[in-house]
């Protein structure tokens, strides 16, 4: 309900008589150029390292394998963060969001929601699987639609 | 309306009632509930279907992170609308200072909302590249009003304040 839940009237009337009031031909929708842009930042993966700490070889048993939630397939293969194209948010939003959580320059980040506005889908990134889950909860914390895929 | 950058704050002033009463309705335009097409817009999948384990993890782990991220920037978007209420003549022009320190809270509570609307009513490409459409029509044509007025709000920020974050006005 809008305005008019305050003023106690029926929304419809009020919102066609202060219609009158509405004037925003001003509003630019052009994607814009600008100068700023963000510094790309080196990202480098974790390394995995496994050792046995508690190996005895006087008393080494026959050991039990369990299975894992997480395969070691699942954490080896690279895995895609892709961003699909949503007709709502505006391009200058998805260029400032591919800045921030990518760090890329705004020429690169353009490219991208370029290619997402029209392919329909851009690869932002690829990696390892938990980087690629982090990109991806960020890309949702700035409302794009953004999914993780094996690659292969 | 005029909207203009006045050292660390946006100024939107000159509002008429109906734009201002369009700015009150953000907190709640961007409430998904009773609106399972906008739920799902705002809490969309991380994967494919397949991967049934990722998105057990994320709903369980990340969506109410996600929840409580959307929750916080419609609150400080509503505290800065208290602005707009109180005992002023119902068609007095207000204005509007935005602290810039809340530009992101800003964008995130008008993306929630435009997102929201556009799933309740389902709008075509064609509909949200209209930005002249008379809001007097119907309320479907009130709520892509609002979209593309919110939209507009979004790219004032965008430009004004996350662009340019020291800029000072003249």
């Amino acid at each position: 309900m809008l305005a008019a839940a305050s003023a106690g009237r029926d929304p419809a009337t009020l919102f066609e008589l202060e219609a009158a009031y509405v004037s925003i031909s001003s509003m630019s929708w052009q994607p814009r150029r600008g100068s700023a842009e963000v510094a790309q930042s080196e990202r480098s993966e974790g390394a995995i390292s496994i050792s046995n700490q508690n190996a005895n070889p006087a008393t080494v048993e026959a050991p039990v394998i369990e299975q894992e939630a997480r395969s070691e397939e699942d954490l080896d293969l690279p895995w895609q963060v892709v961003v699909h194209n949503d007709p709502v948010n505006l391009m200058s939003y998805v260029t400032m969001v591919f800045q921030r959580v990518f760090g890329y320059p705004r020429e690169k980040a353009e490219r991208h929601m370029l290619e997402v506005h029209h392919k329909g889908r851009s690869i932002l990134w690829s990696g390892m699987r938990e980087r690629a889950e982090l990109y991806v909860q960020q890309l949702h914390g700035y409302l794009l639609l953004a999914t993780l895929e094996k690659i292969g | 309306m005029e909207i203009c950058r006045r050292e660390d704050k946006l100024e939107i002033s000159e509002l008429d009632p109906f734009l201002a009463e369009l700015l009150r309705q953000i907190p709640a335009s961007a409430n998904p509930e009773g609106t399972p097409t906008a739920e799902q817009r705002l809490f969309s999948p991380p994967a494919g279907p397949r991967e049934r384990e990722i998105c057990a993890e994320w709903k369980l782990y990340v969506q109410p992170e996600l929840r409580r991220l959307f929750r916080t920037a419609t609150e400080t978007v509503a505290a800065d609308l208290e602005q707009l209420s109180g005992n002023e003549k119902t068609f007095a022009n207000r204005t509007l200072r935005i602290p810039a320190k809340h530009a992101d809270a800003w964008l995130s509570a008008l993306n929630q909302a435009r997102l929201v609307i556009a799933a309740k009513y389902n709008f075509t490409d064609g509909e949200l590249c209209d930005h002249y459409r008379s809001p007097i029509g119907s309320r479907r044509d009130l709520s892509l009003f609002q979209v593309n007025f919110y939209g507009f709000l979004q790219e004032f920020i965008l430009r004004e304040v996350i662009d340019c974050p020291g800029k000072n006005s003249d």
